[in-house]
């Protein structure tokens, strides 16, 4: 094959201005944005900038990032799933349960990941074979999913006293000075940008949420394709249940009561389409860490907890304006 | 009428970005006369008619209605102007019948706070009544596309415009229902109604309408009386070159290796024992009503849709397929009547576009994509079929209705097919872009690929074809060769069982 054709006798786009693409890339002006705040932030609290509140501030965004992976990816595939809450707590919540029923800590957290698979099949089986929509059917389950913990536990937290340390360890522990969840995050993130990026199964997500008839009418199997995303995003809530269990040495029923939501606007902030076909890993975890950086920032001067609700929705409201904007204009 | 002016505009422009859609535009529209405007995709019709109707704002020139400078803010303004537009694209409601989506256009501009139901049920059932037998109680999703557009150029005409303009409105309809709305628009013209004509099929220009107008490249060629012009001039102007030959040469000596051999190919309700061979180096065409199951029988041999029965055998090889994917590993392809729809992804990059058939072939050993690969791979096949781009890595949005036809065609090329069932190969492309596919068919062909084509256009049939098959109802109702392959004959074939005794 001749490589060496030029299509494009006016001036190629693809080579020359590669800073120009990357200050039209919506990840850049997230960067941007967020280094804004971190030298407001060090200037308005002297507390900000120690290495404690850097340490508080990375945990809290660093499990809920493995949930917004699994979010972008199903809403890339042109899904959307509002369980992620419950089922994230219902992991928790059996793994904590079967542990205090006298099972090893692995073993209960391996069977817990596999009911949290199992569920997101169960969803990828009513959306894809009974052909429901993803937003009622995931509904369905946060209800459901909700109720399970709250029936195993009796509404009560469970203390598991009792966990060994080396349990505890990925929750609690570091190497060096970085957090284990910090580097599970990490791995989870460069892992899954990477195949999002280069592998053809990964291509066909993107496919299949840009436009479904016309993947299938590439040989693409669209069904399957949205089968796996709905499961990956489930195993995913089940992965970051067992980390949040570590961490706080317990398991706690109502634990991520509206995280769905939060990881939605993440995501979609990311730049994460709620029509499918487009959305990035990097995007994604730029929007949670945004949002995570708003509300510490919030708390560290001392706003109230309220004002943090409505001023997180602005930002969503915001960034998906400006969005709308840009790619109008881009048009 | 000669100097009865409704609109005039002048040295009027629009740029998107760098492009300069409309370039110092001066047009003329008279009164109670079917203007047409003709020429390529991408030459700025489009873009004319969404400033007329307000949808964008130039940004210079200036607008006369009527002897009066207008700035048209907003479609609806439009609407109170008197300007109406009949979109290519249906926007209709479907859940609601047709009367009231008629209304809904009327009610729009109506001054009082009450609707006058009775006066707008009158006014809708006699405009139907001119228009065709559809019962306006009817819900929208009921009716065919054809009659879907029927409502909507019905909506239009209830909002007593003064100036009307159809956008290829006649895309959809049959013959007989194009005539029926040429009747109406005439009707229409001698009411003092100026009608702006968009279509690509320059026979309905010269049959129907009194002045036309050339563009190309955003600027205005030429406008002439229709009885003082040739077909071949407005071709000329519009492509901006001489086309000589407008259909490639055909196939020079038959062969006997049959590429493709389908035996009694049924399906429950669509249709039943087709049997058809396909010769190596000969291009195969398919007529047949809309409706009458054309489509439906190739996608069938693809295992695209429908349960179906019968043998296919591609190269002497009695194949198994499960599903499309199987039909493609085979490389026998199917190019969607629907490009938008379903033919490319209209917000991926093109290079994805090409590669989404054959992913492995764009990646290495385990899996990962090559994007060094996959853009030679869209380069040499955008190459060797003419795509005309800024970059590959353009959402293929950004293209014109051919290139973007070029790209769904490379992405079958990708494969290496050995046969391709082109559905509808050159609907909405424009000239200069229907003759390239119709020398790459060709081109194809002569490579020892096997070409079915599926057409409504039956002048495309005869000259690109070296044989035609008819589908009537599901069923192969003959076929014709050679100086057989009339339109006469084939209409013959596709029409004379009809039920409704109807001979489009």
């Amino acid at each position: 094959m001749d490589n060496t054709v030029n299509l494009t006798p006016a001036g190629s786009s693809d080579s020359a201005p590669l800073l120009k693409r990357m200050l039209r890339m919506r990840e850049t002006g997230l960067i941007v944005i967020i280094l804004g705040l971190f030298v407001i932030m060090s200037f308005a609290s002297p507390y900000f900038l120690t290495w404690a509140n850097m340490r508080a501030m990375s945990m809290a965004f660093a499990v809920d990032g493995l949930l917004v992976i699994g979010m972008t990816i199903l809403l890339i595939s042109g899904g959307i799933d509002l369980s992620v809450g419950s089922v994230t707590a219902l992991a928790m919540v059996i793994a904590g349960w079967l542990f205090l029923s006298g099972i090893d800590p692995w073993v209960a957290s391996a069977m817990a990941i596999a009911l949290c698979t199992a569920i997101g099949a169960f969803m990828g089986f009513f959306v894809t074979r009974v052909g429901l929509h993803h937003f009622i059917v995931s509904l369905a389950i946060m209800v459901i999913a909700r109720g399970a913990c709250l029936l195993f536990t009796g509404g009560r937290p469970l203390g598991l006293y009792t966990l060994p340390t080396e349990f505890k360890f990925i929750g609690q522990g570091s190497i060096g000075p970085i957090p284990i969840v910090i580097v599970i995050f990490l791995v989870f993130v460069i892992a899954f940008d990477f195949m999002l990026r280069r592998t053809t199964m990964f291509r066909k997500v993107f496919y299949t949420g840009s436009n479904e008839k016309a993947a299938a009418y590439s040989g693409i199997r669209t069904k399957k394709v949205i089968f796996l995303t709905t499961t990956l995003c489930s195993t995913l809530c089940g992965v970051a249940g067992i980390i949040y269990m570590a961490r706080f040495g317990s398991a706690q029923p109502t634990f991520g009561l509206g995280l769905e939501l939060t990881i939605i606007a993440a995501a979609v902030i990311g730049g994460a389409s709620l029509n499918g076909g487009s959305g990035s890993i990097l995007g994604a975890i730029l929007g949670v860490i945004l949002l995570s950086l708003v509300s510490s920032s919030l708390a560290l001067l001392d706003v109230s907890v309220y004002w943090q609700d409505i001023i997180r929705g602005s930002i969503l409201l915001a960034a998906v304006t400006i969005d709308h904007y840009l790619n109008k204009r881009r048009g | 009428m000669q100097d009865d002016v409704i609109l005039r505009i002048s040295n009027l422009s629009k740029s998107f970005g760098p492009v300069k859609a409309l370039r110092g535009i001066d047009f003329e529209l008279r009164k109670g006369e079917i203007h047409a405007i003709a020429g390529e995709n991408g030459a700025g019709k489009s873009t004319l008619m969404n400033v007329i109707d307000g949808i964008l704002q130039p940004d210079n020139g200036e607008i006369v209605l009527d002897g009066d400078p207008v700035k048209i803010s907003s479609p609806t303004m439009a609407q109170q102007l008197g300007i109406g537009f009949v979109h290519q694209e249906i926007a209709l409601c479907p859940d609601v019948s047709v009367a009231e989506n008629i209304f809904m256009a009327k009610t729009n501009v109506s001054r009082s706070w009450l609707m006058d139901y009775r006066k707008l049920e009158r006014d809708a059932v006699d405009v139907f009544r001119q228009l065709s037998d559809i019962d306006p109680s009817v819900l929208v999703k009921h009716l065919s596309i054809s009659n879907q557009q029927l409502v909507e150029i019905a909506k239009a005409l209830t909002l007593e415009c003064r100036i009307l303009i159809l956008d290829e409105p006649t895309a959809a309809l049959t013959e007989a229902e194009a005539q029926t709305l040429f009747g109406i628009m005439r009707k229409l013209a001698d009411q003092g109604i100026s009608i702006i004509y968009i279509s690509h099929r320059l026979v309905e220009i010269f049959d129907n309408c009194d002045r036309v107008s050339v563009f190309r490249d955003g600027q205005h060629i030429v406008t002439q009386n229709v009885a003082e012009i040739q077909p071949s001039d407005v071709v000329n102007a519009m492509v901006g070159r001489v086309l000589d030959n407008l259909y490639p040469q055909k196939q020079e000596a038959p062969s006997d290796e049959v590429i493709l051999d389908v035996r009694n190919l049924t399906e429950a309700t669509r249709f039943r024992d087709v049997s058809f061979t396909l010769n190596k180096g000969e291009i195969l065409g398919v007529a047949g009503l809309i409706g009458a199951g054309r489509s439906e029988i190739v996608k069938g041999i693809c295992q695209l849709e429908g349960d179906v029965t019968g043998e296919v055998w591609l190269n002497g090889e009695k194949l198994k397929l499960r599903n499309y994917q199987d039909s493609i590993s085979h490389g026998m392809v199917y190019l969607s009547e629907d490009r938008k729809g379903v033919g490319v992804f209209l917000d991926l990059p093109i290079a994805a576009n090409i590669s989404a058939l054959n992913l492995e072939h764009v990646a290495n050993g385990i899996g990962l994509i090559q994007s060094g690969t996959e853009e030679a791979q869209a380069k040499a096949l955008g190459h060797k079929l003419n795509l005309k781009c800024g970059s590959l890595s353009d959402p293929v949005s950004s293209l014109s209705g051919g290139n973007q036809q070029k790209v769904a065609l490379a992405k079958m090329l990708s494969v290496n097919p050995r046969l391709i069932f082109f559905d509808e190969p050159t609907r909405g492309v424009d000239v200069g872009a229907k003759s390239e596919i119709h020398r790459i068919l060709r081109e194809l062909a002569t490579e020892g690929v096997g070409i079915v084509v599926i057409s409504s256009e039956l002048p495309e049939l005869i000259g690109v074809c070296d044989r035609v098959l008819v589908v009537r109802e599901g069923r192969i109702s003959g076929q014709v060769t050679g100086d057989e392959m009339t339109e006469v004959n084939i209409m013959h074939l596709a029409s004379v069982m009809d039920a409704q005794g109807s001979v489009a």
